[in-house]
């Protein structure tokens, strides 16, 4: 409504400014909390079913329901653990590197929006939101330890990886003062919308050092080891999809038009790097595979997930373009020059499309589309390179060397520390059997009659 | 009375079936079993690490005939499977010694 229209009818006493004003905020508050929760749902969703079903059919049979419990593990185990510390370590006021205690318990997070990251919603709304990114993170990772590492191993692993990696990662590029933070102070300003270091350079680079230290799956590489059900792959691929528009979309912490351009560019990269793929895949190896498809997508929204509220759609799909070429090189070629056994290549994926991201995301940022940088005097100034920001790649490179060192060192501790208290590897004889049986007492299949 | 083993194609039984049919034989056991003869499997690649595929899939056939119904049975099995390709299968002819009838427990040499 016209403004000088409201303010004479306001001058004629006949409609009361505050309330108005009180009753569009209201309005406002309720719609971001609508978008917010759906989005919350829908990042779940991408763990559980999403997830677990895309690595559940890459997996041999006997070891199907291993893996799915290990994303399901997690739901409940981060959750509990966000409650009591996880949130305060990342969002809570602190030093630059970690959260305070400040939240622990959730004292202090209600209703009452904290106004540092999302103004216009219950805190409670964000505080659940962030919980589906720190579950998801720890869960990525057990693509690289699939098949071989034991329940007991991956459960004390993914709690400690999630209090001193996640937790400081999260707390440097996203909360209030953390040395990469863009927005709130922070000394090297990474741009990461979505989690492009904090969820997949992070997970992608301990998923290889996970896979370097437990060694190689017995038989491997000499006896095949093919995804039991590509079928499976196929719905939690579909559902990674759907998923991620809540993970990107989200990110805009409102209902609001960088909601929609994250979503347009978080599709349109997908789209691209399902086609960039497949057409690597055609050319060197004669047939585009439904594998080479859905793993193409999913890394094209890993790559677009640092840049999706920073890009127009344009630079969306070439970013998904050299996502979807990047990681197909890869997982091909890469991997079996070093002779590491990713299983499913979660360095492969998210490793490599998350740092491919994050760069292009210093490229290709723009203040058309989020003006995140101001002047003294409020204008905004450019954000990418090719906006006329040159350093932004400088600092787009410190946030992605501190996310590879943090989750380097910090997993090589974690696991020698694991290892030492619960052991992480499957035994020779477990392997052979399966995971589902050793560890769990159960099959996945009792189709015979 | 002979036991026949034939290994067919997938998509064979049903002519084969049929053709049993008309040399009035009606009781058949199908069984799904994997293998491979001078066929050679296919490759499958996936994420770029490739497998062979050696034992294809194949259906099993199982008919006990009398002896007299041997060549008709045989010829007709072999007809109806045929497609003159490599893969086509393998007809094994057995003999058996005595066979029951569960229901009644009587002997039944057809």
């Amino acid at each position: 409504m016209n403004v000088t229209v409201l303010a004479l009818l306001g001058a004629a006493g006949q409609i009361d400014l505050a309330k108005l004003d009180q009753r569009l905020t209201a309005a406002q508050s309720s719609a971001d909390n609508a978008w917010m929760l759906v989005s919350a749902a829908l990042v779940l969703m991408m763990t559980g079913p999403g997830l677990a079903l895309f690595y559940g059919g890459l997996v041999r049979q006997k070891n199907t329901l291993a893996i799915m419990m290990q994303s399901f593990a997690l739901m409940a185990l981060i959750t509990v653990m966000w409650g009591l510390v996880g949130y305060s370590l990342c969002f809570g006021e602190g030093t630059p590197i970690i959260g305070g205690f400040g939240h622990v318990l959730l004292r202090g997070v209600g209703v009452d929006p904290n106004a540092d990251y999302a103004g216009t919603i219950p805190q409670l709304t964000f505080m659940v939101y962030q919980l589906m990114f720190a579950i998801i993170t720890p869960a990525l990772i057990t693509g690289a330890t699939a098949e071989r590492m034991t329940f007991s191993g991956t459960v004390v692993f993914m709690a400690l990886w999630s209090l001193f990696v996640y937790a400081p990662l999260a707390h440097m590029v996203w909360g209030k003062g953390g040395l990469l933070n863009a927005t709130l102070g922070g000394r090297f300003p990474t741009l990461d919308f979505a989690g492009g270091t904090v969820v997949h350079i992070s997970s992608g680079v301990s998923a290889l050092v996970c896979s370097l230290y437990l060694g190689k799956r017995t038989g491997y590489p000499k006896e095949p080891m093919p995804p039991h059900s590509l079928v499976l792959s196929f719905i939690g691929a579909c559902l990674l999809w759907v998923g991620w528009f809540g993970f990107n979309a989200g990110s805009a912490l409102a209902s609001n038009g960088l909601a929609t351009s994250a979503f347009v560019a978080t599709h349109f990269a997908a789209a691209a790097a399902t086609i960039g793929w497949l057409a690597a895949e055609w050319v060197t190896r004669g047939r585009p595979s439904a594998l080479g498809a859905i793993s193409g997508a999913v890394a094209g929204l890993v790559a677009i997930t640092p840049a999706s509220g920073f890009v127009t759609p344009l630079p969306a799909m070439l970013i998904g373009l050299a996502a979807g070429v990047g990681c197909f090189l890869m997982v091909t070629f890469i991997k079996g020059r070093f002779g590491y056994d990713d299983a499913l290549d979660a360095f492969g994926v998210h490793g490599a499309g998350g740092t491919i991201g994050a760069l292009l995301t210093g490229v290709f940022a723009t203040r058309v589309v989020n003006p995140v940088f101001h002047d003294p005097q409020g204008r905004p100034l450019p954000v990418g390179w090719l906006d006329g920001n040159l350093s932004q790649i400088g600092y787009q490179i410190v946030g992605i060397a501190m996310a590879w060192i943090l989750a380097l060192v910090g997993s090589i501790v974690l696991l020698k520390i694991t290892d030492l208290v619960v052991g992480l590897r499957a035994t020779e004889e477990q392997e052979i059997e399966g995971l589902d049986l050793t560890e769990h007492g159960e099959e996945a299949y009792n189709l015979e009659m | 009375m002979k036991l026949i083993k034939a290994i067919v194609r997938p998509n064979k039984v049903d002519d084969v079936k049929e053709a049993l049919g008309r040399v009035s034989l009606s009781g058949m056991t199908v069984t799904e079993v994997r293998g491979h003869g001078k066929q050679k499997g296919h490759t499958a690649i996936y994420r770029g690490k490739e497998y062979d595929v050696s034992l294809l899939p194949k259906m099993e056939i199982e008919v006990v005939v009398p002896d007299e119904l041997v060549d008709d049975a045989v010829a007709a099995i072999i007809q109806a499977a045929r497609t003159g390709e490599i893969g086509d299968g393998r007809v094994f002819v057995i003999p058996v010694e005595q066979s029951y009838r569960i229901r009644t427990g009587e002997r039944s040499d057809l």
